[in-house]
């Protein structure tokens, strides 16, 4: 394993964030917390009450992993992305280093980039709704596994992307559509029952059903089957990488 | 002694079916300077990349120092630094950032005070802070060279090193080039400048259309560019060489109607003397005579030529 070359990459891509500070931490707080301010203190207070807990309360986890998914995607896709539409992957692949490392250094970086932003995507909710986290270890575990799942994802996007417009069609017109319809603003149980079974093959919703488990102590699906998806969605990834490191799919000609 | 690069019927046919590496062999010595020499598109850039793993060979295999450079990449990529054809570079990131980056991405642990001193070397030390985006054309070539030399590697490639690059330039990348033979390194550079490769290097290969036509010594190239030929045109032809000229290197042409002589314009005594009054003495009458130099010019274009 050559650590340096872990450290050299992962510590390249947190600098390009810090250089980015504006647009890649501060813009998607920002949009989260209008959300907040919209439907949890403005909209929410004429709404009832959904398992119990406030519409503001019941909103959160599904808002944290709508950032968390677009911002992991976003951040793993361009961060593959570049060095190949520049050239400057030459660099990696020259490197004595095989795809475990690159994946570390790359999916590393922007899943860090994604929990930080998610906690303070949290913090920041903090001001305009009272919430509380019934499991913290889970809501951590929930956090930081989607962070590295999508990343993951959003790595393979920035492989098989051979343009810009490739980079931005599956977060916009896949991911995003999945987390809206994944029950980040209501319940399952508030769909009529054919929809209640058809939305179970979006695999959205068992990040966001286990994620508000975690804040609210219920869940749409049981807390076991989203870790299980979850799991399941990670493991297709590295699949999926490892076969692309392998065949050179898109890296080397 | 073991070649410190050492390629084996190596074939490279890309997606779109070209076959830019045709049964390539080459062997490269350890401490020289080699020069490949080519045309465009001839395809130096892909010998070089399939060398490092950026593309992926068809068939065949390669050694760098011993190590298979696909089943034991970590040990072969780890002695090689490589300077692309294609300047590429992160348009914001610091000078400094930039070749410390390519230090710990070939494994090894960050040394300050080496990078102080090959940016210094290349003369880029008053610009490490700069970024990228800021730099000249030769400053960033600067740069690309500094990167491939951070992780001290005992091998390196220069891909076309001098296209587009000034006098002043050029004569810093030679030194350079030289001292790190002098400290035994291995050095490889493309070219499809003759001058370059005669400048440079201690070796010659010649690549045209994916194959390598031509291995050799400078030195002996120069010999044969040492060279000379001069022609007769008889007056009337003959059937043979007489027996008396036979030690002489004399060759019949055209039909008997030319008589060619090669001689080695660098030597003192030509014998061009000699071989006249031989001629009179047999009744052997010309009518008109000329000269030709070789030049590495003109054996690469014949190569070429012939090759296509
Ligand atoms: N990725 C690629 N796909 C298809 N053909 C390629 C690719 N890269 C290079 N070639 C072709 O291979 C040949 C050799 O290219 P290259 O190695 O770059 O030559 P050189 O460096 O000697 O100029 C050229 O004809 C080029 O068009
Ligand atoms: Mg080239």
């Amino acid at each position: 394993m050559n650590f340096y070359a872990i450290r050299a990459i992962y510590l390249f891509e947190m600098a390009r964030t810090a250089r980015t500070l504006m647009q890649s931490i501060a813009s998607p707080v920002l949009s989260t917390s209008l959300y907040f301010v919209v439907f949890g203190a403005a909209i929410g207070s004429r709404m009832g009450d959904i398992d119990g807990v406030s519409y503001g309360a019941f909103i959160i986890p599904g808002l944290v992993m709508l950032a968390l998914l677009n911002e992991s995607i976003s951040n793993a896709s361009f961060g593959i992305f570049f060095p190949k539409f520049s050239g400057t992957i030459y660099e990696v692949l020259s490197a004595p280093i095989s795809f475990v490392e690159v994946v570390i250094g790359y999916v590393g970086a922007a899943a860090s980039k994604s929990i930080v932003l998610g906690c303070l995507i949290l913090a920041t909710a903090n001001i305009f709704v009272d919430y509380q986290i019934a499991h913290p270890f889970w809501m951590i575990a929930f956090l930081v596994l989607t962070a590295i799942t999508f990343s993951l994802f959003g790595f393979i996007i920035g492989i098989w992307a051979d343009n810009f417009q490739k980079l931005q069609v599956i977060p916009l017109m896949v991911v995003t559509p999945l987390t809206f319809l994944g029950g980040s603003f209501y319940s399952i149980s508030m769909l009529p029952p054919i929809w209640q079974k058809i939305t179970l093959f979006n695999p959205v919703v068992y990040l966001i059903s286990g994620f508000r488990w975690s804040f609210v102590g219920t869940a749409d699906v049981h807390i076991g089957i989203s870790v299980g998806m979850t799991f399941l969605f990670m493991v297709l990834c590295l699949t999926f990488i490892w076969w692309i490191f392998r065949t050179g799919y898109r890296l080397r000609p | 002694m073991e070649p410190i690069i050492s390629i084996k019927n190596l074939n490279k046919v890309y997606a779109s079916g070209f076959e830019a590496l045709k049964g390539v062999n080459l062997d490269i010595h350890k401490g020289e300077i080699f020069a490949l020499l080519g045309p465009n598109g001839a395809g130096k850039t892909t010998l070089i990349s399939a060398i490092c793993g950026i593309v992926n060979p068809s068939s065949g295999e390669i050694f760098a120092d011993g190590h298979n450079v696909v089943t034991e990449f970590r040990a072969a990529r780890a002695k090689i630094g490589l300077v692309p054809q294609e300047l590429t570079t992160e348009a914001f990131e610091t000078v400094r950032s930039a070749v410390t980056f390519s230090r710990g991405l070939f494994g090894k642990p960050s040394n300050p005070a080496y990078i102080e001193k090959i940016l210094k070397q290349l003369s880029l030390w008053e610009k490490r802070n700069a970024k990228m985006i800021e730099l000249s054309g030769g400053m960033k070539r600067r740069v690309m060279i500094a990167k491939a030399l951070s992780h001290e590697p005992q091998i390196l490639f220069l891909d076309e090193p001098t296209a587009g690059v000034d006098v002043e330039l050029r004569r810093d990348m030679w030194d350079m080039v030289r001292g790190l033979r002098d400290r035994g390194a291995t050095i490889i550079l493309t070219t499809h400048y003759i001058e370059e490769a005669e400048e440079m290097a201690d070796r010659i290969g010649v690549i045209n259309n994916g194959e390598i036509i031509l291995v050799e010594e400078k030195s002996e190239l120069m010999r044969k560019l040492g060279k000379r030929q001069l022609t007769l045109h008889l007056q009337s032809p003959i059937d043979s060489i007489p027996k008396e000229l036979d030690s002489l290197p004399l060759e019949l042409a055209s039909d008997g109607h030319e008589l060619i002589y090669t001689f080695d314009s660098q030597k003192e005594q030509t014998g061009i003397a000699d071989l006249l009054r031989q001629l009179s003495k047999h009744d052997i009458d010309f009518k008109d005579l000329n000269s030709t130099q070789n030049s590495l010019e003109d054996i690469f274009v014949n190569l070429v030529r012939s090759d296509a």
